[in-house]
């Protein structure tokens, strides 16, 4: 019991490190891919800055406008930094290890539930409560207007993002995330859904569809400075945008990790069993394959921001016809041809 | 722990649902639904129907209850005057409300051999893996109902198209 609480306390605060430190990554990205240096001022190549900008995050002040609907201006960033940390609780970033002492623990993740991938889904859509509410509250038509784009836009493309995952959970025949993560075990890379199961097509509405979830460019028209001063969050301050802030980034941490689990096996090595003789100590066998999983999470956020480094932003309406008249029946003829071809193997 | 469990989100789930009745504005009274939502969901958890918990998740609290409050939000519904209430509401509604849940408790009660029953939380711990007895069922004994009750939301899609779209 208290290993456990111990886990969930060590596993929240690697999330938010990572969190902190991926806005740094997208910053130095970013500004390489502009031809500039990016943060270097506070300390070796800028590596405190993260720290430096929560500390003044903190000390800002809180700003409350007069007309905002306050329980609800308040519980918004709440709902949504909640709601993106949570996810990380089913998510498996390791091999099964148990340490000697507590045989019912297992060390790489928070609980292992039959039915993982719809708690993520389900926290995922009710994470879109708080950009919802945030844009109602603060009774201010920029916000009221990227918060209705925003709503709109995640109900699109959850449809798409939900049904480019049946494929992956057809083949694996269960929703447990370490399952589906075992069934792609077997030869390394050659077993990966995204090779072996020839679930690419499924791998590229995920993405697409992911990149509309999370509100990240080219389909940020949540918060385009062009036409909505900021979106939703125009009239937050202080923490409270902080607490947004990381929110959206704490999702792309969970979509690198879903994309990782379902289509890119998780924690196993690209290279199947060849090098299962080297290295073989209890501790390596706990260490390499979380070394594994961060690889691939990081190579997924490299994605993101060398995508927002490059594509424009959609127009609304290519948007919409994108997500509906595109990826939606691409997904369901994904899920037809892969049951029929699952139908005539078995 | 699972009767403690039970008994905080039993009383947030009907908590949710008084203040869904006693709140003035629109959008705090669907945020209680959604509260009612979220707290049966994690009852169904606890008797161990976790697709049910799942699907109520994802399909009411995250797809239905979205679209109540971005159509509140669109239509800037303001907050409600108090009225009294007919008496007709209150003649034949508190009877009727009454009359209701004592049938309801009466079947339930007098099937109770027929429905079976679960301990509270009872499969909490060691719940089982039921997902594919559950599409088994959807797609054999209960083929039909399932079939039927698409093609009557396509129905409900196409009434919305036609009183939806502009006059020619």
């Amino acid at each position: 019991m208290l290993l456990s609480v111990l886990k969930v306390a060590v596993v929240l605060v690697i999330t938010l490190l990572a969190v902190a430190y991926t806005v740094l990554l997208e910053r130095k990205l970013l500004a390489r891919m502009q031809n500039r240096w990016g943060p270097s001022r506070v300390g070796p190549f800028g590596l405190l800055q993260p720290l430096v900008d929560g500390a003044k995050s903190f000390l800002k002040e809180d700003m409350n406008p007069l007309a905002v609907e306050r329980p609800l201006f308040i519980l918004a960033p709440i709902i949504a930094l909640g709601c993106a940390l949570i996810s990380v609780a089913v998510v498996p970033f390791g091999a099964v290890t148990h340490l000697k002492g507590a045989p019912g623990v297992d060390l790489f993740q928070i609980a292992n539930v039959n039915i993982g991938l719809l708690v993520i889904l389900g926290i995922t859509s009710i994470g879109v409560y708080g950009i919802t509410l945030s844009g109602w509250s603060s009774n201010n038509k920029y916000s009221l207007l990227g918060s209705l784009r925003s709503t709109a836009q995640v109900i699109s493309y959850e449809l798409a993002l939900g049904l480019s995952l049946v494929g992956v959970v057809l083949r694996a025949q269960s929703l447990n995330l370490r399952v589906i993560v075992s069934s792609q075990s077997a030869h390394g890379a050659l077993s990966w859904n995204i090779f072996g199961g020839f679930q690419i097509v499924a791998f590229f509405i995920y993405l697409m569809a992911a990149y509309a979830e999370t509100n990240r460019a080219p389909f940020d028209l949540v918060e385009a400075e062009n036409e909505l001063v900021a979106g939703y969050n125009t009239e937050y301050s202080s923490m409270k945008f902080a607490m947004f802030f990381m929110s959206e980034y704490a999702n792309m941490i969970t979509v690198s990790c879903v994309a990782t689990l379902l289509f890119f096996g998780g924690a196993s090595s690209p290279f199947g069993h060849i090098f299962d003789g080297l290295l073989n100590t209890p501790v390596f066998n706990a260490i390499i394959p979380v070394c594994w999983f961060v690889v691939k999470v990081f190579s997924f956020l490299a994605l993101y921001i060398w995508v927002r480094g490059t594509l424009p932003r959609f127009r609304y309406d290519q948007l919409m016809g994108f997500g509906w008249k595109f990826l939606l029946p691409l997904a369901m003829a994904n899920i037809i041809v892969t049951s029929f071809v699952l139908a005539m193997r078995g | 722990m699972q009767l403690a469990l039970f008994i905080i989100f039993g009383a947030l789930a009907l908590g949710g649902a008084l203040n869904l009745l006693f709140q003035r504005h629109p959008i705090n009274s669907a945020l209680s639904l959604v509260v009612v939502m979220m707290s049966l969901a994690v009852l169904y958890w606890s008797l161990g129907a976790e697709f049910l918990a799942a699907a109520q998740v994802i399909v009411y609290s995250g797809a239905i209850m979205v679209l109540f409050i971005f159509v509140i939000m669109l239509l800037n519904a303001g907050k409600e005057e108090r009225t009294k209430g007919s008496r007709a509401a209150y003649t034949v509604g508190f009877p009727g409300a009454a009359a209701i849940f004592c049938l309801l408790s009466f079947v339930f009660l007098s099937e109770r051999g027929a429905l079976k029953s679960s301990n509270i939380g009872g499969d909490l711990s060691n719940g089982l893996d039921n997902i594919a007895e559950v599409s088994a069922m959807l797609f054999t004994r209960q083929l039909l109902p399932f079939e039927v009750t698409s093609i009557l939301i396509l129905v409900a899609i196409l009434g919305a198209v036609v009183l939806a779209r502009k006059e020619q």
